[in-house]
């Protein structure tokens, strides 16, 4: 079966004074439903092989496949949600909401309609006339997760979402980013440098090497029954056994990383 | 009891400024009438109280009032909307910024109430050459601040809009477009600041009505009084002006973090 989205042999070098390679000969397919977690040390180059494989990079040896067609342009299908703020500060909550459905061309008030549902879907039923402003991080993070989801992509690209969340919201939002990926089974591919995360959400979790010329040193498949609680899940014999096994190849890289960073 | 209390120190406040305002007017008075200052110079507050009044009874400033104040908001409303225009233009074309960069930093530069006497020989002693001078002096408050609104989107607000499907025209409508004008708002106060001084500086300068043609008539008769009521009616109509803007802002930012607003100031 094609992958729903495939990166083949993907390279991205920046140029400058020193051209700066980040990922060299990256390949990682996600298969269609399938959730996949990449982690890596911190300033591996996690989130522009994201960027690429959302056509906001285009790489520079390489081929990106889009359910096995080459990609050209922005990824149409795919919805990203950001590590940093994304929302349009100018907007309230349901017109940030509403706004992708909007670009599309569909009318206001049947789009502002939908915005609403899908506020109510990620637990923020009444804030639709709320500006980003006056919401918490957690909310903030609910809105983008509407105004991905409610363009009905075929794959989801997340970058470190929940990282600036505090423990407690983070976990609520994990569990309710898989109860909406339970429902219709989007492939998702996840980056996140923690761990813990990317075992209790992911179906398979990719390891990268500390950058630069990040590569993938091995990928771990992730057993877990599913329906999960990503609070339980952590305390349960398998979650700790697949956490040891990931960490000891991880665990080097991290201290490569970590001495890059301090020399660098 | 408590009530009052929390209410009073405003009430307080502004009890002590009409005080001051008061004081002001009585060493004045004091010191024109004790003949200290030279009346004929100074004025007496008295009188210019009485001109001021007599103008409103009279209905004799209305038509002046209405000259102005129609001078400061078609300066205003052209300045801002060629400002919008070409700053909206200029940051998103960065061959066409580069090569007129040094031009718009020379224009800016220049002390512009030098071209007054060039906007009444091209549109004469009418009202369109008290715009023209308002517009120039609008314009680059806007246009800078258009380009810095434009310059200032955050990069990850625009690659999600760009995944969330909007097209170029798209961007420009739904995400420059209400960044620039949050800036051009936040520099409201400024520029219509300058659309009034523009204005009352034309009038002043050459004109056939307005308050700036009142000051300039009473000033050729040497009548210091009526100077100082022109004065006395234009610091009024500011900051009547200034409130209204105010009010504006209050309705069109209610986006913004109460915090961000404080710092435009």
């Amino acid at each position: 079966m094609t992958p729903a989205l495939a990166l083949e042999q993907i390279t991205c070098t920046f140029a400058g004074d020193r051209s700066y390679t980040a990922i060299r000969d990256v390949s990682i397919e996600v298969a269609a439903g399938e959730f996949v977690a990449v982690v890596g040390p911190t300033g591996c180059g996690k989130s522009t092989l994201l960027n690429v494989a959302a056509g906001l990079l285009a790489p520079s040896a390489g081929t990106v496949r889009v359910e096995g067609e080459p990609l050209r342009g922005l990824n149409r299908r795919a919805g990203y949600m950001f590590q940093a703020e994304c929302l349009m500060p100018w907007r309230s909550a349901a017109h940030n909401v509403a706004a992708g459905l909007q670009f599309r061309g569909l009318d206001r008030v049947e789009s502002l309609r939908r915005a609403e549902e899908w506020l109510a879907r990620v637990g923020l039923e009444g804030f639709g006339s709320c500006y980003p402003h006056q919401l918490s991080g957690g909310m903030r993070k609910r809105v983008a997760l509407a105004q991905t989801l409610i363009l009905d992509p075929s794959m989801i690209l997340m970058d470190e979402p929940f990282s600036s969340l505090d423990v407690q919201t983070r976990q609520l939002m994990e569990n309710e980013l898989l109860e909406l990926w339970a429902r219709d089974r989007k492939s998702v591919l996840f980056i996140t440098h923690d761990l813990e995360e990317a075992i209790s959400l992911a179906d398979r979790v990719v390891v990268l090497s500390a950058g630069p010329a990040t590569c993938p040193i091995g990928q771990f498949a992730i057993d877990l029954p599913r329906p999960r609680d990503v609070a339980e899940v952590r305390l349960t014999k398998r979650f700790l056994e697949l956490h040891q096994r990931i960490w000891e190849l991880l665990k080097a890289e991290v201290l490569k990383g970590y001495a890059q960073q301090k020399h660098g | 009891m408590r009530s009052r209390s929390t209410d009073s120190p405003g009430v307080r406040l502004n009890a002590y400024r009409l005080l001051l305002l008061f004081a002001v007017f009585g060493v004045w008075h004091i010191l024109t009438a004790s003949g200290i200052l030279p009346r004929f110079f100074f004025g007496t507050p008295t009188v210019v109280l009485q001109n001021t009044a007599r103008w409103f009874i009279s209905g004799k400033i209305y038509g002046h009032l209405g000259v102005t104040l129609v001078e400061t908001v078609l300066a205003f409303a052209i300045g801002t909307g060629l400002g919008l225009a070409i700053g909206l233009w200029l940051a998103l074309a960065p061959i066409a910024s580069n090569l007129l960069e040094p031009y718009i930093k020379a224009a800016n530069a220049m002390p512009r109430v030098i071209l007054a006497p060039i906007f009444s020989v091209w549109f004469g002693l009418g009202i369109l050459s008290k715009v023209a001078l308002g517009v120039t002096l609008v314009f680059f408050i806007v246009f800078f601040n258009v380009y810095q609104g434009v310059k200032d989107v955050s990069p990850v607000v625009l690659a999600n809009a760009r995944m969330l499907g909007a097209t170029r025209h798209q961007l420009l409508r739904y995400v420059y477009l209400p960044s620039a004008t949050a800036w051009v708002f936040s520099s409201l106060h400024t520029s219509i600041g300058m659309a009034f001084v523009g204005a009352v500086v034309g009038e002043y300068l050459g004109s056939s009505a307005g308050v700036g043609y009142l000051i300039l008539q009473a000033e050729g008769a040497f009548d210091i009084n009526t100077v100082f009521a022109g004065i006395l009616v234009l610091t009024a109509f500011a900051l009547l002006l200034d409130f209204v803007v105010t009010a504006l802002e209050k309705r069109l930012l209610r986006w913004r973090p109460a915090a961000a607003i404080v710092e435009t100031h």
